[in-house]
Protein backbone atom coordinates (compact mmCIF):
# COMPACT_ATOMS: atom_id res chain seq x y z
CA UNK A 1 0.00 0.00 0.00
CA UNK A 2 1.07 3.50 -0.77
CA UNK A 3 1.03 6.48 1.62
CA UNK A 4 2.62 9.67 0.24
CA UNK A 5 4.66 11.61 2.77
CA UNK A 6 3.58 15.10 1.73
CA UNK A 7 0.00 14.54 2.93
CA UNK A 8 -1.72 14.73 6.31
CA UNK A 9 -3.99 11.91 7.46
CA UNK A 10 -7.01 11.38 9.73
CA UNK A 11 -8.01 8.43 11.89
CA UNK A 12 -11.08 8.10 9.64
CA UNK A 13 -8.68 7.37 6.74
CA UNK A 14 -8.99 10.62 4.78
CA UNK A 15 -5.94 12.41 3.42
CA UNK A 16 -5.56 16.14 2.86
CA UNK A 17 -3.05 17.98 0.70
CA UNK A 18 -2.67 21.67 1.53
CA UNK A 19 -1.69 24.22 -1.13
CA UNK A 20 -1.84 27.76 0.24
CA UNK A 21 -5.34 28.39 1.57
CA UNK A 22 -6.95 25.55 -0.39
CA UNK A 23 -6.71 21.82 0.11
CA UNK A 24 -7.55 18.63 -1.75
CA UNK A 25 -9.15 15.72 0.12
CA UNK A 26 -9.55 12.04 -0.59
CA UNK A 27 -9.45 8.65 1.13
CA UNK A 28 -6.34 6.59 1.71
CA UNK A 29 -5.14 3.48 -0.07
CA UNK A 30 -5.93 1.54 3.11
CA UNK A 31 -9.52 2.86 3.12
CA UNK A 32 -10.22 2.02 -0.52
CA UNK A 33 -8.82 -1.46 -0.02
CA UNK A 34 -10.95 -2.09 3.07
CA UNK A 35 -14.08 -0.80 1.32
CA UNK A 36 -13.62 -2.83 -1.85
CA UNK A 37 -15.09 -1.78 -5.18
CA UNK A 38 -16.42 1.75 -4.91
CA UNK A 39 -19.55 2.20 -6.99
CA UNK A 40 -21.00 5.56 -5.93
CA UNK A 41 -19.75 8.75 -4.34
CA UNK A 42 -22.66 10.58 -2.72
CA UNK A 43 -21.40 14.10 -2.04
CA UNK A 44 -23.99 16.88 -1.68
CA UNK A 45 -21.94 19.39 0.26
CA UNK A 46 -20.64 21.55 -2.60
CA UNK A 47 -20.74 25.23 -1.57
CA UNK A 48 -21.27 24.42 2.10
CA UNK A 49 -19.11 25.53 4.99
CA UNK A 50 -18.29 22.58 7.20
CA UNK A 51 -16.44 22.31 10.50
CA UNK A 52 -13.59 19.88 10.99
CA UNK A 53 -14.81 16.25 11.31
CA UNK A 54 -18.28 16.96 9.94
CA UNK A 55 -19.65 14.59 7.31
CA UNK A 56 -19.14 15.87 3.75
CA UNK A 57 -20.42 12.85 1.88
CA UNK A 58 -20.76 9.11 1.72
CA UNK A 59 -18.84 6.47 -0.16
CA UNK A 60 -20.78 3.43 -1.35
CA UNK A 61 -18.85 0.26 -2.10
CA UNK A 62 -20.50 -2.95 -3.30
CA UNK A 63 -20.60 -4.48 0.15
CA UNK A 64 -20.48 -1.50 2.47
CA UNK A 65 -21.16 2.17 2.96
CA UNK A 66 -19.11 4.69 4.89
CA UNK A 67 -19.37 8.37 5.79
CA UNK A 68 -16.66 10.79 4.75
CA UNK A 69 -15.36 13.26 7.37
CA UNK A 70 -13.77 16.55 6.47
CA UNK A 71 -10.21 16.73 7.89
CA UNK A 72 -10.27 20.54 8.33
CA UNK A 73 -12.90 23.29 8.45
CA UNK A 74 -13.67 25.12 5.24
CA UNK A 75 -15.91 25.72 2.26
CA UNK A 76 -16.32 22.92 -0.28
CA UNK A 77 -15.36 24.60 -3.55
CA UNK A 78 -15.09 21.63 -5.90
CA UNK A 79 -16.23 18.04 -6.22
CA UNK A 80 -14.37 15.69 -8.55
CA UNK A 81 -17.11 15.26 -11.16
CA UNK A 82 -15.24 12.40 -12.82
CA UNK A 83 -16.33 10.29 -9.85
CA UNK A 84 -19.96 10.50 -11.00
CA UNK A 85 -19.25 8.24 -13.95
CA UNK A 86 -16.05 6.52 -12.78
CA UNK A 87 -16.12 6.15 -8.98
CA UNK A 88 -13.57 3.33 -9.33
CA UNK A 89 -10.90 6.05 -9.74
CA UNK A 90 -10.91 6.17 -5.94
CA UNK A 91 -9.82 2.50 -5.92
CA UNK A 92 -7.34 2.81 -8.75
CA UNK A 93 -5.68 6.11 -7.91
CA UNK A 94 -6.76 7.29 -4.43
CA UNK A 95 -4.25 10.16 -4.18
CA UNK A 96 -4.38 11.25 -7.83
CA UNK A 97 -7.38 11.05 -10.14
CA UNK A 98 -9.45 9.66 -7.30
CA UNK A 99 -9.37 12.85 -5.21
CA UNK A 100 -12.85 13.71 -3.89
CA UNK A 101 -13.23 17.39 -2.94
CA UNK A 102 -11.32 20.66 -2.78
CA UNK A 103 -11.94 23.11 0.04
CA UNK A 104 -11.03 26.65 0.98
CA UNK A 105 -9.52 26.35 4.44
CA UNK A 106 -11.06 28.52 7.14
CA UNK A 107 -8.60 27.62 9.89
CA UNK A 108 -5.27 26.37 8.59
CA UNK A 109 -3.94 25.83 12.13
CA UNK A 110 -6.13 22.69 12.29
CA UNK A 111 -3.78 21.02 9.84
CA UNK A 112 -1.06 20.87 12.51
CA UNK A 113 -3.12 18.44 14.57
CA UNK A 114 -3.59 15.93 11.77
CA UNK A 115 -1.43 12.83 11.47
CA UNK A 116 1.84 12.60 9.62
CA UNK A 117 2.39 9.64 7.34
CA UNK A 118 4.43 7.91 10.05
CA UNK A 119 1.72 8.25 12.68
CA UNK A 120 -0.93 7.12 10.21
CA UNK A 121 0.89 4.03 9.00
CA UNK A 122 1.53 3.14 12.63
CA UNK A 123 -2.21 3.46 13.35
CA UNK A 124 -3.19 1.05 10.59
CA UNK A 125 -0.26 -1.26 11.24
CA UNK A 126 1.15 -0.88 7.73
CA UNK B 1 -17.61 -16.97 20.29
CA UNK B 2 -14.46 -18.15 18.58
CA UNK B 3 -14.78 -18.48 14.83
CA UNK B 4 -14.42 -21.95 13.34
CA UNK B 5 -11.75 -22.33 10.65
CA UNK B 6 -12.65 -24.26 7.52
CA UNK B 7 -10.12 -26.98 6.52
CA UNK B 8 -8.62 -25.00 3.60
CA UNK B 9 -8.29 -21.75 5.56
CA UNK B 10 -4.56 -21.34 4.89
CA UNK B 11 -4.98 -21.99 1.18
CA UNK B 12 -7.47 -19.12 0.89
CA UNK B 13 -5.20 -16.76 2.78
CA UNK B 14 -2.36 -17.73 0.41
CA UNK B 15 -4.69 -16.97 -2.52
CA UNK B 16 -5.11 -13.45 -1.16
CA UNK B 17 -8.47 -13.84 0.59
CA UNK B 18 -9.67 -11.35 3.13
CA UNK B 19 -11.19 -13.53 5.86
CA UNK B 20 -14.23 -12.39 7.88
CA UNK B 21 -16.62 -13.88 10.38
CA UNK B 22 -19.81 -15.29 8.87
CA UNK B 23 -22.31 -17.57 10.59
CA UNK B 24 -19.72 -18.52 13.21
CA UNK B 25 -17.03 -19.38 10.64
CA UNK B 26 -13.98 -17.53 9.36
CA UNK B 27 -14.69 -17.27 5.64
CA UNK B 28 -13.12 -15.75 2.50
CA UNK B 29 -15.17 -12.65 1.68
CA UNK B 30 -13.07 -11.36 -1.22
CA UNK B 31 -9.88 -12.31 -3.05
CA UNK B 32 -9.47 -9.44 -5.51
CA UNK B 33 -12.57 -7.39 -6.26
CA UNK B 34 -16.25 -8.08 -5.56
CA UNK B 35 -17.21 -6.85 -9.04
CA UNK B 36 -14.52 -8.81 -10.88
CA UNK B 37 -15.41 -11.96 -8.96
CA UNK B 38 -19.12 -11.44 -9.64
CA UNK B 39 -18.62 -11.03 -13.38
CA UNK B 40 -16.14 -13.91 -13.51
CA UNK B 41 -18.93 -16.23 -12.30
CA UNK B 42 -21.59 -14.70 -14.58
CA UNK B 43 -19.39 -14.94 -17.68
CA UNK B 44 -16.94 -17.79 -17.05
CA UNK B 45 -16.62 -19.69 -13.80
CA UNK B 46 -15.43 -19.41 -10.24
CA UNK B 47 -14.97 -21.62 -7.20
CA UNK B 48 -16.42 -20.86 -3.77
CA UNK B 49 -15.33 -22.72 -0.68
CA UNK B 50 -18.62 -23.00 1.20
CA UNK B 51 -17.47 -25.70 3.59
CA UNK B 52 -19.21 -23.84 6.41
CA UNK B 53 -22.54 -25.26 5.21
CA UNK B 54 -24.02 -28.09 7.26
CA UNK B 55 -24.75 -31.62 6.07
CA UNK B 56 -26.98 -34.06 7.97
CA UNK B 57 -27.51 -37.66 6.91
CA UNK B 58 -30.90 -39.13 7.66
CA UNK B 59 -31.18 -42.88 7.24
CA UNK B 60 -33.39 -45.80 8.17
CA UNK B 61 -37.02 -46.77 7.62
CA UNK B 62 -38.30 -43.58 9.31
CA UNK B 63 -36.15 -41.21 7.21
CA UNK B 64 -38.82 -40.07 4.77
CA UNK B 65 -41.48 -39.73 7.45
CA UNK B 66 -39.18 -37.49 9.49
CA UNK B 67 -38.34 -35.34 6.47
CA UNK B 68 -42.01 -35.07 5.54
CA UNK B 69 -42.83 -33.97 9.08
CA UNK B 70 -40.13 -31.29 9.43
CA UNK B 71 -40.08 -29.82 5.90
CA UNK B 72 -42.69 -27.97 3.84
CA UNK B 73 -41.96 -29.43 0.40
CA UNK B 74 -43.18 -32.92 -0.55
CA UNK B 75 -40.13 -35.19 -0.38
CA UNK B 76 -42.24 -38.24 -1.29
CA UNK B 77 -42.08 -37.22 -4.94
CA UNK B 78 -38.26 -37.14 -4.92
CA UNK B 79 -36.53 -39.83 -6.95
CA UNK B 80 -33.13 -41.18 -5.99
CA UNK B 81 -30.43 -38.89 -7.37
CA UNK B 82 -32.67 -35.83 -7.18
CA UNK B 83 -32.64 -32.77 -4.97
CA UNK B 84 -35.38 -30.56 -3.61
CA UNK B 85 -35.35 -27.04 -2.19
CA UNK B 86 -37.39 -26.92 1.01
CA UNK B 87 -37.75 -25.23 4.35
CA UNK B 88 -38.13 -26.18 8.00
CA UNK B 89 -41.19 -24.46 9.46
CA UNK B 90 -41.26 -23.78 13.20
CA UNK B 91 -44.39 -24.15 15.32
CA UNK B 92 -44.96 -20.39 15.60
CA UNK B 93 -45.49 -19.56 11.95
CA UNK B 94 -41.85 -18.80 11.11
CA UNK B 95 -38.96 -20.61 9.43
CA UNK B 96 -36.19 -22.49 11.26
CA UNK B 97 -34.07 -22.64 8.08
CA UNK B 98 -34.17 -23.20 4.34
CA UNK B 99 -32.37 -26.25 3.00
CA UNK B 100 -31.73 -28.77 0.25
CA UNK B 101 -32.98 -32.36 0.53
CA UNK B 102 -30.93 -34.98 -1.35
CA UNK B 103 -32.42 -38.44 -1.91
CA UNK B 104 -29.82 -41.23 -2.18
CA UNK B 105 -32.27 -44.11 -1.77
CA UNK B 106 -35.60 -44.84 -0.07
CA UNK B 107 -33.89 -44.98 3.30
CA UNK B 108 -31.05 -42.52 2.84
CA UNK B 109 -31.26 -38.74 2.55
CA UNK B 110 -28.98 -35.78 3.11
CA UNK B 111 -30.07 -32.34 4.29
CA UNK B 112 -27.87 -29.34 3.50
CA UNK B 113 -28.46 -26.44 5.89
CA UNK B 114 -27.12 -22.97 6.52
CA UNK B 115 -23.89 -22.70 8.51
CA UNK B 116 -25.28 -20.29 11.09
CA UNK B 117 -28.18 -22.68 11.79
CA UNK B 118 -26.37 -26.01 12.12
CA UNK B 119 -26.87 -26.31 15.90
CA UNK B 120 -30.41 -24.95 15.82
CA UNK B 121 -31.50 -27.21 12.95
CA UNK B 122 -29.86 -30.26 14.48
CA UNK B 123 -31.67 -29.79 17.81
CA UNK B 124 -34.94 -29.01 16.04
CA UNK B 125 -34.89 -32.03 13.76
CA UNK B 126 -33.73 -34.31 16.57
CA UNK B 127 -36.48 -33.13 18.89
CA UNK B 128 -39.03 -33.91 16.17
CA UNK B 129 -37.64 -37.34 15.38
CA UNK B 130 -40.51 -39.51 16.62
CA UNK B 131 -39.92 -41.81 13.64
CA UNK B 132 -36.71 -43.45 14.87
CA UNK B 133 -34.73 -42.21 11.91
CA UNK B 134 -30.97 -42.30 12.32
CA UNK B 135 -29.38 -38.84 12.22
CA UNK B 136 -25.75 -38.03 11.62
CA UNK B 137 -24.18 -34.59 11.48
CA UNK B 138 -21.42 -34.79 8.85
CA UNK B 139 -20.81 -31.03 8.72
CA UNK B 140 -17.39 -31.20 10.36
CA UNK B 141 -16.12 -33.92 8.01
CA UNK B 142 -17.38 -32.49 4.73
CA UNK B 143 -16.01 -29.75 2.47
CA UNK B 144 -18.21 -28.13 -0.15
CA UNK B 145 -16.92 -26.35 -3.24
CA UNK B 146 -19.40 -24.52 -5.44
CA UNK B 147 -18.03 -24.34 -8.97
CA UNK B 148 -20.35 -21.89 -10.64
CA UNK B 149 -20.59 -20.27 -14.04
CA UNK B 150 -21.55 -21.13 -17.64
CA UNK B 151 -18.18 -22.83 -18.24
CA UNK B 152 -18.24 -24.98 -15.08
CA UNK B 153 -19.41 -28.18 -16.81
CA UNK B 154 -16.78 -27.94 -19.54
CA UNK B 155 -14.05 -27.20 -17.04
CA UNK B 156 -14.91 -30.04 -14.65
CA UNK B 157 -15.57 -32.72 -17.25
CA UNK B 158 -11.95 -33.87 -17.31
CA UNK B 159 -12.22 -34.75 -13.60
CA UNK B 160 -15.14 -37.18 -13.81
CA UNK B 161 -16.73 -39.83 -15.97
CA UNK B 162 -20.21 -38.53 -15.05
CA UNK B 163 -21.59 -36.73 -18.13
CA UNK B 164 -21.97 -33.30 -16.62
CA UNK B 165 -23.77 -31.71 -19.56
CA UNK B 166 -26.51 -34.34 -19.27
CA UNK B 167 -27.17 -33.78 -15.57
CA UNK B 168 -30.53 -32.07 -15.03
CA UNK B 169 -30.65 -29.10 -12.66
CA UNK B 170 -31.23 -30.33 -9.08
CA UNK B 171 -29.83 -33.81 -9.68
CA UNK B 172 -26.65 -35.36 -8.33
CA UNK B 173 -24.26 -38.27 -8.77
CA UNK B 174 -21.79 -39.92 -6.40
CA UNK B 175 -18.49 -41.30 -7.55
CA UNK B 176 -14.86 -40.76 -8.41
CA UNK B 177 -13.92 -37.14 -8.92
CA UNK B 178 -10.34 -36.08 -9.63
CA UNK B 179 -9.43 -39.63 -8.63
CA UNK B 180 -11.01 -39.46 -5.17
CA UNK B 181 -13.93 -41.67 -4.09
CA UNK B 182 -17.42 -40.88 -2.79
CA UNK B 183 -17.53 -37.32 -4.07
CA UNK B 184 -21.03 -35.90 -4.51
CA UNK B 185 -21.40 -33.96 -7.75
CA UNK B 186 -24.53 -31.86 -7.50
CA UNK B 187 -26.06 -29.74 -10.29
CA UNK B 188 -27.09 -26.97 -7.94
CA UNK B 189 -25.93 -23.54 -6.88
CA UNK B 190 -26.78 -20.22 -5.33
CA UNK B 191 -25.72 -17.94 -8.17
CA UNK B 192 -28.06 -18.54 -11.12
CA UNK B 193 -24.95 -18.91 -13.25
CA UNK B 194 -25.16 -22.69 -13.64
CA UNK B 195 -22.54 -25.09 -12.43
CA UNK B 196 -21.99 -27.72 -9.79
CA UNK B 197 -21.51 -28.16 -6.08
CA UNK B 198 -18.89 -30.69 -5.05
CA UNK B 199 -19.13 -32.37 -1.63
CA UNK B 200 -15.93 -34.06 -0.58
CA UNK B 201 -14.57 -35.61 2.59
CA UNK B 202 -12.10 -33.34 4.41
CA UNK B 203 -9.22 -35.75 3.82
CA UNK B 204 -9.26 -35.19 0.02
CA UNK B 205 -10.47 -31.61 0.06
CA UNK B 206 -7.17 -29.88 -0.64
CA UNK B 207 -6.33 -32.14 -3.59
CA UNK B 208 -9.82 -31.82 -5.05
CA UNK B 209 -9.69 -28.03 -4.71
CA UNK B 210 -6.32 -27.94 -6.51
CA UNK B 211 -7.58 -30.29 -9.22
CA UNK B 212 -10.56 -28.00 -9.87
CA UNK B 213 -8.31 -24.94 -10.01
CA UNK B 214 -6.03 -26.70 -12.51
CA UNK B 215 -8.88 -27.98 -14.66
CA UNK B 216 -10.45 -24.51 -14.65
CA UNK B 217 -7.27 -22.63 -15.48
CA UNK B 218 -7.79 -22.47 -19.24
CA UNK B 219 -11.40 -21.34 -18.67
CA UNK B 220 -10.37 -18.46 -16.42
CA UNK B 221 -11.40 -19.90 -13.05
CA UNK B 222 -10.92 -17.68 -9.99
CA UNK B 223 -11.60 -18.22 -6.31
CA UNK B 224 -14.71 -16.24 -5.33
CA UNK B 225 -15.60 -14.83 -1.93
CA UNK B 226 -18.85 -14.54 -0.01
CA UNK B 227 -19.14 -10.92 -1.11
CA UNK B 228 -19.76 -11.87 -4.73
CA UNK B 229 -21.82 -14.88 -3.62
CA UNK B 230 -24.23 -12.45 -1.97
CA UNK B 231 -24.57 -10.13 -5.00
CA UNK B 232 -24.95 -13.13 -7.32
CA UNK B 233 -27.76 -14.65 -5.26
CA UNK B 234 -29.44 -11.29 -4.84
CA UNK B 235 -29.53 -10.73 -8.63
CA UNK B 236 -31.47 -14.01 -8.79
CA UNK B 237 -33.82 -13.00 -5.96
CA UNK B 238 -32.76 -16.02 -3.87
CA UNK B 239 -33.53 -15.68 -0.16
CA UNK B 240 -30.74 -15.50 2.38
CA UNK B 241 -31.78 -16.96 5.72
CA UNK B 242 -31.35 -14.41 8.49
CA UNK B 243 -31.92 -11.53 6.07
CA UNK B 244 -34.95 -12.27 3.92
CA UNK B 245 -36.52 -15.11 5.90
CA UNK B 246 -36.18 -15.97 9.58
CA UNK B 247 -37.88 -17.39 12.67
CA UNK B 248 -40.66 -14.81 12.36
CA UNK B 249 -41.48 -14.80 8.63
CA UNK B 250 -43.87 -17.36 7.23
CA UNK B 251 -43.00 -19.34 4.10
CA UNK B 252 -45.97 -17.76 2.33
CA UNK B 253 -44.87 -14.22 3.21
CA UNK B 254 -41.34 -15.07 2.10
CA UNK B 255 -42.40 -16.18 -1.37
CA UNK B 256 -41.84 -19.86 -0.59
CA UNK B 257 -45.41 -20.91 -1.31
CA UNK B 258 -44.09 -22.96 -4.25
CA UNK B 259 -42.21 -25.24 -1.83
CA UNK B 260 -45.07 -25.38 0.71
CA UNK B 261 -47.18 -28.41 -0.15
CA UNK B 262 -50.48 -29.07 1.59
CA UNK B 263 -50.73 -32.51 -0.02
CA UNK B 264 -49.11 -33.72 3.22
CA UNK B 265 -49.00 -32.71 6.88
CA UNK B 266 -45.98 -31.04 8.39
CA UNK B 267 -45.15 -29.00 11.47
CA UNK B 268 -47.63 -26.12 11.73
CA UNK B 269 -49.19 -27.01 8.36
CA UNK B 270 -52.71 -26.27 9.64
CA UNK B 271 -51.76 -22.71 10.55
CA UNK B 272 -49.93 -22.10 7.30
CA UNK B 273 -52.87 -23.53 5.35
CA UNK B 274 -55.17 -21.08 7.12
CA UNK B 275 -52.79 -18.30 6.16
CA UNK B 276 -53.02 -19.38 2.56
CA UNK B 277 -56.83 -19.28 2.69
CA UNK B 278 -57.09 -15.89 4.40
CA UNK B 279 -54.10 -14.36 2.64
CA UNK B 280 -50.98 -12.82 4.14
CA UNK B 281 -50.73 -9.14 5.05
CA UNK B 282 -47.15 -8.65 3.86
CA UNK B 283 -44.98 -10.16 1.18
CA UNK B 284 -41.31 -10.33 0.30
CA UNK B 285 -40.72 -8.51 -2.99
CA UNK B 286 -37.82 -7.55 -5.19
CA UNK B 287 -37.42 -3.89 -6.11
CA UNK B 288 -35.21 -1.82 -8.33
CA UNK B 289 -34.24 1.76 -7.52
CA UNK B 290 -35.24 4.33 -10.13
CA UNK B 291 -32.72 6.84 -8.81
CA UNK B 292 -29.04 6.53 -8.09
CA UNK B 293 -28.39 4.90 -4.75
CA UNK B 294 -27.79 1.58 -3.07
CA UNK B 295 -30.35 0.01 -0.76
CA UNK B 296 -28.97 -1.87 2.26
CA UNK B 297 -30.52 -4.21 4.82
CA UNK B 298 -32.69 -2.41 7.42
CA UNK B 299 -33.24 0.79 5.40
CA UNK B 300 -36.91 1.81 5.76
CA UNK B 301 -39.33 1.20 2.89
CA UNK B 302 -41.92 3.99 2.58
CA UNK B 303 -45.10 4.74 0.67
CA UNK B 304 -45.58 7.88 -1.42
CA UNK B 305 -46.69 9.80 1.69
CA UNK B 306 -43.52 8.97 3.59
CA UNK B 307 -45.09 6.40 5.93
CA UNK B 308 -42.85 3.50 6.82
CA UNK B 309 -44.37 0.34 5.34
CA UNK B 310 -41.50 -2.09 5.69
CA UNK B 311 -37.77 -2.66 5.72
CA UNK B 312 -35.15 -3.67 3.20
CA UNK B 313 -33.95 -7.21 4.01
CA UNK B 314 -31.19 -7.43 1.36
CA UNK B 315 -29.79 -4.75 -0.90
CA UNK B 316 -26.84 -4.00 -3.13
CA UNK B 317 -25.85 -2.65 -6.45
CA UNK B 318 -26.47 -5.18 -9.21
CA UNK B 319 -23.14 -5.52 -11.02
CA UNK B 320 -24.96 -6.66 -14.17
CA UNK B 321 -27.63 -3.92 -14.21
CA UNK B 322 -25.46 -1.30 -12.51
CA UNK B 323 -28.54 -0.29 -10.50
CA UNK B 324 -29.58 -0.50 -6.89
CA UNK B 325 -31.64 -3.62 -6.24
CA UNK B 326 -33.04 -5.16 -3.11
CA UNK B 327 -35.66 -7.24 -1.38
CA UNK B 328 -37.96 -6.43 1.49
CA UNK B 329 -41.39 -6.97 2.98
CA UNK B 330 -44.21 -4.67 1.89
CA UNK B 331 -47.99 -4.73 2.51
CA UNK B 332 -49.64 -7.17 0.10
CA UNK B 333 -51.44 -4.30 -1.66
CA UNK B 334 -48.05 -2.92 -2.76
CA UNK B 335 -46.47 -6.26 -3.64
CA UNK B 336 -47.49 -6.43 -7.31
CA UNK B 337 -44.77 -5.82 -9.91
CA UNK B 338 -44.93 -2.20 -11.01
CA UNK B 339 -45.95 -0.88 -7.58
CA UNK B 340 -44.15 2.27 -6.59
CA UNK B 341 -42.36 2.31 -3.26
CA UNK B 342 -39.64 4.48 -1.75
CA UNK B 343 -36.42 3.51 -0.05
CA UNK B 344 -35.20 5.85 2.67
CA UNK B 345 -31.46 6.26 2.16
CA UNK B 346 -29.82 8.71 4.56
CA UNK B 347 -33.11 10.56 5.06
CA UNK B 348 -33.86 10.86 1.36
CA UNK B 349 -36.78 8.93 -0.12
CA UNK B 350 -35.60 7.39 -3.39
CA UNK B 351 -38.18 6.03 -5.80
CA UNK B 352 -38.17 2.29 -6.46
CA UNK B 353 -40.36 -0.11 -8.43
CA UNK B 354 -41.44 -3.55 -7.32
CA UNK B 355 -40.18 -6.01 -9.94
CA UNK B 356 -40.40 -9.71 -10.63
CA UNK B 357 -37.33 -11.68 -9.70
CA UNK B 358 -34.84 -12.76 -10.94
CA UNK B 359 -33.53 -9.26 -11.53
CA UNK B 360 -31.25 -10.51 -14.28
CA UNK B 361 -31.87 -13.19 -16.90
CA UNK B 362 -29.47 -16.11 -17.00
CA UNK B 363 -29.55 -19.53 -18.60
CA UNK B 364 -30.63 -21.29 -15.39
Amino acid sequence: MNFPSGLKYTKEHEWIKVEGDTATIGITDFAQKELGDIVYMDVNSLGKNLKQDEIFGTVEAVKTVSDLFIPASGEIIEFNNKLNSTPELVNNDPYGEGWIIKIKLSNSSEIENLMSVDTYTQLIGA
Amino acid sequence: MELIRIPLHDKHVALGAKMVGFGGFEMPVRYSSDLEEHMCVRNNLGIFDVSHMGEFQITGPGALELIQHVTTNDASVLQSGKIQYSCLPNDKGGIVDDLLVYKFSDEKYMLVVNASNIQKDWSWIKSNNKFNAHLEDCSGQTCLFAVQGPLAGQALQSLTSVKLSEMPYYSFAVGLFAGFPNVIISATGYTGAGGFEIYVSNEYAAQVFDAIMNAGKEFGIKPIGLGARDTLRLEMGYCLYGNDIDDTTSPLEGGLGWITKFSKNFINSDEIKKQKETGVSKKLVGFQLQERGIPRAHYPIQDALGNKIGEVTSGSISPVLNKGIGMGYVPTALSKPGSEIYINIRDKALKATVVKTPFVTTGV
